[in-house]
């Protein structure tokens, strides 16, 4: 009863505020609406019994996606309403669209069952969760079965990240950077003058 | 209806993908809006992987959906730094006018 009455909130809330996220005027809304969503599907994870995937999604989606998305809403200086004006001319054809894939999801879920064979065929069936929580088997997944895939992520994120920053760094006049090249490549009589001084003189 | 299985959890994802597809259409200008659409289609993927992992009691499921995750992130970035990148160019992010990105 409480599980189902949490669910039906966690959905409901979530549903919501991507409807929300859809038609909103204003993208700054918009994305605080996202991220209503993402803690709310978090929430469902949870009640799914994969808590660390719930945390990920919250660190993850929450703490730096949806940040990254508020940073570049308010950095471009865009009329945003201008940018609604076909609304109405696209709705009809979405709406079909959106309206057909429901459609025809939910026609899947209504005529659908498991292979019979399908319990035996799993990679790595989850232990007892009163000896190893949910954390620790992933961990021991993916530190193990799942190492190359992890490390390719990891790479995946670090090509994502050198990639940002190349498209986005503009070098900056104001800053004087030190060029080794041309300091070692100075000829000498450009440096050095040498001046016979005579004794008592100066020059 | 008090009873929550596999079937909630596919319809709320199937839901929410299906929102993300029309907001797709709904905000055919704002790329910034598209994407958003397209970080809600990701997360109801992820929501469907780690249903069928509760259900079927396997670890895969979720493995699976951490490194959608990673690639929600990184295409995130990306798609931002594209997007920051045209807007100093050209002043708009209008989708119509993203034609010259041929090279």
């Amino acid at each position: 009863m409480i599980h189902a009455l949490t669910f039906y909130l966690f959905a409901l809330v979530g549903v919501l505020s991507a409807v929300k996220v859809v038609i909103n005027r204003n993208p700054v809304h918009g994305v605080l609406w996202l991220i209503l969503a993402f803690f709310n599907a978090a929430g469902l994870f949870v009640l799914m019994g994969a808590e660390f995937i719930a945390m990920l999604v919250v660190v993850v989606y929450v703490g730096a996606v949806a940040v990254l998305f508020l940073f570049v809403v308010m950095m471009l200086d865009i009329n945003f309403l201008s940018l609604r004006e076909g609304l109405l001319k696209y709705l009809p054809f979405g709406a079909a669209l959106a309206a057909i894939l429901a459609v025809q999801v939910i026609v899947l879920f209504l005529d659908w069952s498991l292979a019979g064979e399908a319990m035996t065929l799993r990679a790595a069936p989850a232990p007892d969760l009163a000896e190893v929580s949910n954390t620790e088997a992933l961990g021991n997944l993916i530190y193990t079965q799942y190492v190359y895939l992890f490390q390719v992520a990891g790479l995946l994120l670090l090509v994502g990240m050198v990639g940002a920053i190349v498209l986005t760094h503009r070098p900056s006049p104001s800053v004087r950077r030190q060029k080794i090249g041309e300091q070692v490549h100075r000829p000498r009589d450009q440096v050095l003058d040498v001046k016979t001084v005579r004794s008592r003189g100066g020059i | 209806m008090w009873e929550i299985g596999l079937a909630h959890y596919l319809t709320v994802a199937a839901i929410l993908f299906t929102l993300g597809v029309f907001g797709i259409f709904a905000n055919k200008k704002n790329i910034v809006v598209i994407m958003m659409c397209i970080e809600l289609m990701l997360l109801s993927v992820s929501i469907n992987l780690v249903a069928f992992s509760a259900y079927l009691q396997d670890m895969v499921g979720q493995v699976f959906t951490m490194f959608i995750l990673t690639v929600a992130a990184a295409e995130a970035g990306i798609g931002l730094a594209i997007v920051v990148v045209f807007f100093r160019n050209r002043g708009t992010i209008e989708v119509e006018d993203i034609n010259s990105l041929k090279g």
